[in-house]
Order: C-alpha cells, then structure tokens, then sequence
C-alpha cells in the first residue's frame, strides 16, 4: 500500500517534471521568433514593401484580431501623411486572414481589418473617396508556411496604389 | 447540358412488400452486405452497335462497373469479385441458380440485359433476395445511348433505395472550386463532375478567382462568388447556358451565397465598414432584405429544408459560433457551446441535423449536431478540413481538406474527401486537380 502510494508520488513529481521542461522549451521557440513577432502579431519586415521612403505598405493583425497595434497605427500615420502629400493617389486597402479559418469567415474578417486600417486613414484626414476596400480572407498568403510565423505575416492589410 | 434524362421507368413485376433483406445503415457499416453484380448480358449485335457510337467494347459491363463502384463506395456493400461467379449473366438473369450464388455468400445478385434498340440504350435488370430464392425488383430504362453512365447511376439507387429503405445519392453531381499553381497565387476554376469524379469539366477559366460554386436544390443553377473586375460580388451561373449576373446591387462584397430549399431565393453576406450582414434576395421579383443586423460577423447562412429557419455562424460571443433564428431574423438562439470556434453550419436535407467545421486546440474537425445544438458528433480530425455538403439523401457529407506544407512551405494541396454521417468510409474522391468548396447537387432524376 504504502509503497504504491510513494510510487503514485514519484510518478506525479516525474511528470511534473516533464511538463515543466515542454515549457521550458515551448518558451524557446517563442524567444527564436520573438525577434520577429510580438505576442502573435508580427513585427518584422520580411513581406513588407514600401510605398515611398519610410511609408510601409502593409499592418499586422493578432489571430482572430482586427485592432490596430501601437506600430500598425504609426504605419498608417505615415501612409496618410504621404496620401495628404499626394492628393491624386488613391489606394485599395487589401484586407487577409491566414489559413487557420473557415473560408467565408476570412472574407469577412479580412474586410474588417482592412476597415480597420481604412478608419485610421479617414481620422488623419484622408477622404474615403479615396478609399476602396478589398479583402481576399485566406486567399492570396505571403507565405505559404504552415507555422505562426509564416500565419502573422499573412494577417495583414497593405495599401496598394490604384493608380 | 443534362437535360433530365429521358428515362421510360416500367416495372416488369411489382415489387412485393415480403420482408426481404434489409440494411441498416443508421450504424457503422462495419459488415458491408455482400452482393453479386453479375455483368449486364448482351447480344452480339447490340454490343456492336454500342461498341461504334460509345467506343466501349462491352456497355454492359461498363454500365455493371459503374453500380459495382458505387455500391462499394457507399460503404454499406461489399460486392464480390467477378471471377468467383458461376453463372453466365444471360442466364442468371433469366433464373438465377441461387446455390450458387449462396456459395459464394452473396447475399442480393443484380443481374440484368443491355439492348441496342432504335438508336436507343435500353436496359433491365433485377435485384435479388439470394437467401429467399426471390425476384426483389425488376425495372427497365430506355435512353440515348450516351446517358449509359447516368444508367448506372440510377440502377445503383434503385438498389440502395430497395435494400436500405431511403432514397441513393449517386445519379448526382458535384460542383467545385479547381485549384493549380502555387499557394501564393493560386488559379481557382468552377468545374463540375458526376458524383463518381467522371465527366469533369471546367466552367471558368481561371481569368479570375472564384470560390464557394452551390448548387440550386431545385435546379441546375449555381451560385457562387467572383473576383470579376477585382470585385468580390455574389453571381448566379446557369450551367445549361453559361449565362450568368451578379446577385443584387450591393455597394461592396457580397459572399456565402447559398439558395433556399425552394429554390427561389438567394442569401448570403454582404459586407460594409467592417460589418457583414446576412441579405436574401428574392430571384423573381429581386426584392432584397436584410435579415440580421448586428455590429459583428454573420456569415455561411444555411436554410432549413422546410424554409422556415436559418443557420448561420457569427462571432457576436466575441468569436466564431453556430446560432439558429427564424427565417425573418427573428429568434436569434446560439446553438454551438462546446470547446473551440464553430464554422460554416450547414442544414441536413432530413432536417434533424447540422453538419459543421470546429476548429479547437490547432485541429479541424467535421462533425455533426441536432439542430438545438445538442448531440455534438465529430466525424472527422485533420490538420485543415472545412465546407460539409450534404449528399441528397442526408446520408454522406463531402468536403475539402488542405494539407501542412513544410519548413520550406512545399507541399501544400486541397482535396475533396467524403464521409459517412456513422463517421466511417472516408475516402478521397479523385479530381484532375486540386480542389475545394464542393457542393452536393440534387437528385437529377426520380
């Protein structure tokens, strides 16, 4: 009895013990990206392409997310600062959802944060005439990667020039 | 293109209502019934005659490959191999010497005669209670020759319909969304096939993306979405003709479109600033109204068989679930509480059931739950897997899986695959490319 009962305790120590080092190496791995992406929301510049010098084309979304992040908002100042410049330029905001979702939910999910990104526009003084919107939900990927990261690169709206 | 076939239905001999063989096929079907598909017999002339129009050496044993394929892949048969019968097919469908077919256990025989008559196909055959020593069915078709296929077809949902009690599912088609090229820039094509993956064809060409083809319940219409001018609007496509228009004069995306039972009406989603709505647009009179109304997402819309109620999935719990509401919009009842998001709700033609897509913990899974929500069942776990349709008969659903690519982001591919509602028979259904967003069609006869 008393033997079973101390063997019962090892086992649960040993799996703790277990358990506790998968973590360990979960966190690893979301250190190895970290570089590339904040919480799920991706940070870098892989994808990205510039509409002039210093104007980013394209926001990052979180899964399932259509608030813009501190850096999406400072993207967009400088898309709307560089569409006040250029009167005669309209864009297409194209919207995206990654490959985790059913289809039509993305169509809809990709709309909404190319509003997202579309309202942020209009509050910096950019007319919606200006504005079309476009989402192509898991469509068109960036990356054709089955992973977060390759994922946080495809949730995005860019600002395409219309003409 | 298919107009409804020209199908001259008589009975020979009325069917009894003696309790013959009967098959269960609300349990798994892990004893398929066995039975003999003896070879459809065939005179000299007429296998000639054929042989020159059809360019087939033997119609009737391609019209019995046809029922045997069928049979077997719904699971619920087991038919016999060939090479064990006894009995030549002309005279074992005259009087089958049912020793023996008892001694090489099948238990139903389908026996039958192809005649080239008049430029026409005429055919008959009969099923058979080996065990009972008796006649279950006999009927006989007389069509062009070119329908041979659908011939098959229709035998093989006599023989479903007479041995299971509910109706077949395989003088049907499917409508889908082709897919070649690479995950990034995919080409999507609408293409259409009968429900055994022959006879495919390409409706579009692939100019512009399209997406989610389904099928009119009532007719051989189709409705489907359209990046036509890079703009995402809902089309009804007439597949007889070619014809087709844009549904409704939306200010922006319109997407999810499915008809109602009647045929008569389009719903579907329409999205603006962020929002998407559920629409229905009445195809006589062009009426457009709006069903729901709410801040959040509302999309896959799916009518009740009777029309009177409405399915959809909606994030307004703050993700993605199934709700129920009447078909005005009233009486909006969430229905999916389990763990995980819940997609794509999608009405059984029985009406008891909706077959949905789940995706919890990093896994897709098709399942299938009472129309209150309770009585979850997942059929299906996979690494991506979406879309259910339902096969006429409530009994099947088909649907398409993506696979992982890998560390490079290679091998990616989408394919159809279907499933018994037990949650058995899975099987992958060949398509001459890749594919997704199939939909069921109707039963084009009886």
């Amino acid at each position: 009895m008393r033997l079973n009962k101390i063997l019962k305790n090892t086992l649960l120590v040993l799996t703790a013990c277990l358990v506790l080092s998968a973590c360990a190496t979960k966190k690893e791995v979301a250190t190895d990206i970290q570089g590339q992406m904040q919480g799920d929301v991706y940070t870098g510049t892989d994808t990205v392409e510039y509409l002039a010098d210093g104007v980013p084309d394209r926001v990052f979304f979180a899964t399932n997310e259509s608030i813009l992040t501190t850096a999406s908002r400072e993207t967009l100042r400088a898309q709307a600062a560089w569409l006040r410049k250029n009167p005669n330029i309209n864009v297409v905001l194209e919207g995206h959802a990654d490959e985790r979702g059913t289809r039509e939910y993305n169509l809809a999910l990709g709309e909404r944060r190319a509003n997202a990104a579309k309202d942020y526009l209009m509050t910096y003084g950019i007319s919606s005439d200006r504005i079309t919107v476009l989402s192509y939900g898991k469509e068109r990927p960036v990356d054709s990667g089955s992973n977060p990261l390759a994922w946080s690169k495809n949730r995005r709206s860019v600002t395409v020039k219309a003409n | 293109m298919t107009k409804k076939i020209l199908v001259l239905l008589f009975i020979l001999i009325p069917i009894k209502a003696n309790a013959l063989i009967e098959v269960d096929i609300t349990r798994g079907n892990l004893n398929p019934l066995p039975l003999a598909v003896s070879p459809l017999s065939i005179d000299e002339e007429s296998r000639k005659g054929f042989e020159k129009i059809l360019k087939k050496e033997n119609i009737g044993s391609e019209i019995s490959t046809i029922v045997e394929n069928n049979l077997r892949t719904s699971g619920i048969f087991n038919p016999l191999d060939k090479k064990a019968f006894l009995q030549a097919p002309d005279i074992a469908n005259l009087k089958p010497r049912f020793e023996d077919w008892n001694l090489i256990k099948a238990q139903a025989l389908i026996t039958g005669k192809v005649n080239y008559v008049d430029d026409k196909l005429r055919v008959e055959f009969r099923l058979w209670d080996v065990l009972a020593a008796k006649e279950m069915m006999a009927l006989a078709f007389t069509t062009v020759p070119n329908n041979w296929r659908r011939v098959g077809h229709i035998i093989s949902d006599k023989v479903y319909e007479r041995l299971t009690g509910e109706k077949g599912y395989f003088d049907t088609r499917i409508i889908y969304v082709s897919e070649e090229g690479p995950k990034t820039q995919r080409i999507k094509k609408l293409a259409i096939m009968d429900q055994d993956g022959a006879n495919n064809k390409f409706l579009t060409l692939g100019n512009e993306l399209v997406l989610t083809p389904r099928f009119n319940p009532a007719s051989q219409m189709v409705t489907y979405l359209s990046y036509f001018k890079n703009m995402p609007r809902v089309y009804l496509l007439d597949i007889e003709t070619g014809t087709q228009e844009v549904v409704g004069d939306f200010p922006g995306m319109t997407f999810a479109p499915r008809f109602s039972p009647d045929g008569k009406k389009i719903i579907m989603s329409f999205a603006k600033d962020g929002k998407s709505d559920i629409y229905t647009m009445d195809l006589e009179n062009r009426i457009v109204e709006k069903i729901t109304n709410h801040p959040s997402i509302d999309t896959s819309p799916s009518y009740s068989p009777d029309g009177k109620y409405i399915t959809f999935n909606s994030d307004r719990s703050g993700y993605q679930q199934i709700y129920v509401m009447k078909n005005d919009g009233s009486d909006v009842k969430r229905i999916s509480f389990g763990n995980g998001l819940y997609g794509t709700p999608v009405w059984s033609p029985r009406g008891d059931l909706i077959a949905f897509t789940k995706l919890h913990k990093g896994k897709f899974y098709i399942g299938v739950m009472r129309t209150d929500g309770s009585g979850e069942r997942l059929l299906t776990e996979n690494y991506y897997q979406e879309a259910p349709s339902w096969s006429p008969n409530g009994r099947v659903l088909v649907f398409y899986r993506e696979t992982k690519t890998n560390s490079k982001g290679e091998g990616f591919s989408a394919k159809l695959w279907s499933i018994d509602l037990t949650g058995y028979n899975e099987r992958q259904i060949k398509t001459p490319t890749d594919a997704s967003d199939p939909s069921w069609s109707s039963l084009l006869s009886n």
